[in-house]
């Protein structure tokens, strides 16, 4: 299949700390590319040199197409209603029809269960239903690649669920992901294959199988021995 | 207090309130345009005005309205340059204003956080529809108490254009006091005719501080 996205020979320092040394991957159509890895390790950084909100000191970055990015806090429009966040950037970069979007952006409420929400504002909602009018918000640009960084790490853990069950739905129709998250069922579940990212570099690049049982360097074992929990004797 | 006194003063003391109205909201408005322009070049960083913007702002907003006035009024002259009292009074206020509007309004646009500006441009917005759909308007929210504060103080401050002959409510109530010792009468008037101005001011003031308040944070 056709790669739709190559990084190669990434490097971002800010000022003399470097926080991302030579990565390089790709990433396929209809690929879920899961990136995981320790607090600082450089996970949202990398994300944000991709869709070109950090500049890049060496290397590449090449998409075909456009991203659409999803942010730990939401970062809905308080000014404006559900339905204005959805419609202002398909209206004012892409310059479609109003009804149209408007037409899309209901269907696409429905489909994440806010039909009713869509004229409230976002103060009105909660963190996860503030997150899934993000997805929604990001999905109606029809990016060709999704971004999620830490999408349920501000949210409380009933409505993880509501916010992951969402971006599953996206993997059932073949979008391009790339998500950084620290909920590691739902990594191993959703993947189609795991990065693992420690101090700015690739340290592991597999299929999720192999990364959750059986990682190859010593860095993955720690930190996935971080998310279990036993009783000392 | 003699009523007779107060009728026949009525008049004078309206046609003061109306000069003092007119002077007051131009030099408001004015101080709005120079505080929207000041504030953009402060935001937007751009170089060397915003250096010249935040001198103005230190300038003016540390300096008495008095002094302002009384070197617009007579300084300029000096250097060859006429104007008459009531565009002195309007260009002295709204260059006082303008450098509390400037940092009322910078105020509020930062106050915006950076990230909205980055969810917008990863919507693929440009840098201007982010900055006048998403981060302007949130801003002006943010901004309407100080805003509102502004123009109250603004309004009273027009009190010592009476210093520059300009025949305001002060000018006004001082006069009659001087010429026919009638102070009770003159200090009243005086008092009603500042309310007068200055309630609905505060008034419209509050409902926009409420409305603002509302949209960006629903309560």
């Amino acid at each position: 299949m056709e790669e739709i996205l190559k990084v190669e020979k990434l490097t971002k320092r800010y000022e003399d700390i470097t926080v991302l040394e030579n990565v390089s991957f790709s990433v396929k159509k209809g690929e879920v590319l899961v990136i995981v890895g320790p607090s600082g390790c450089g996970k949202s950084t990398l994300l944000r040199c991709i869709n070109g909100l950090e500049d890049i000191q060496d290397g590449k970055v090449s998409i075909e197409g456009k991203t659409g990015m999803v942010f730990q806090s939401y970062e809905l429009f308080p000014h404006m209603t559900v339905l204005q966040n959805l419609m202002l950037a398909p209206l004012k970069v892409q310059k479609r029809d109003k009804g149209e979007v408007m037409k899309e952006a209901e269907q696409l409420l429905e489909r994440v269960g806010l039909s009713s929400k869509k004229n409230n504002y976002p103060r009105q909602l909660s963190g996860g239903q503030k997150q899934r009018v993000a997805i929604v918000r990001a999905l109606i640009m029809h990016p060709e690649v999704l971004l999620f960084d830490e999408v349920t790490a501000a949210l409380d853990p009933e409505m993880v669920r509501e916010v992951l069950d969402v971006i599953l739905d996206l993997a059932t129709q073949h979008k391009t992901m790339l998500i950084v998250t620290h909920e590691m069922n739902f990594a191993r579940a959703i993947a189609d294959r795991v990065i693992f990212l420690e101090g700015g570099s690739i340290m592991e690049d597999t299929t999720p199988e192999e990364f959750f049982d059986a990682p190859r360097s010593e860095r993955a074992k720690r930190f996935l021995s971080t998310f279990e929990y036993k009783k000392k004797e | 207090m003699d009523t007779r006194v107060l009728q026949e003063y009525l008049p004078i003391f309206a046609e003061a309130f109306l000069l003092t109205v007119k002077i007051g909201l131009a030099g408001v408005a004015l101080a709005f345009v120079i505080g929207i322009l000041g504030a953009f070049i402060r935001y937007f960083k751009l170089p060397l005005l915003s250096e010249a913007v935040k001198g103005y702002v230190e300038l003016f907003r540390n300096t008495p309205l008095l002094v302002q006035l009384f070197f617009i009024y007579y300084g300029l002259p000096v250097m060859g340059i006429r104007i008459s009292a009531e565009i002195c009074g309007i260009v002295g206020l709204g260059l006082l204003g303008g450098s509390y509007m400037t940092e009322s309004i910078r105020s509020g646009l930062e106050a915006v956080p950076v990230i909205q500006t980055e969810s917008a441009l990863s919507l693929g917005m440009t840098r201007s529809q982010t900055f006048l759909s998403v981060i302007l308007p949130q801003a002006f929210s943010l901004s309407v108490p100080a805003l509102v504060a502004n123009v109250i103080f603004l309004l009273k401050e027009t009190s010592v254009f009476s210093a520059i002959s300009l025949m305001d409510l002060m000018f006004t109530a001082k006069d009659l006091i001087g010429l026919y010792y009638n102070t009770t009468e003159s200090l009243f008037l005086l008092v009603v005719f500042y309310t007068v101005m200055l309630l609905p001011v505060s008034f419209v003031g509050s409902i926009a501080e409420k409305r603002s308040r509302f949209k960006m944070f629903g309560d």
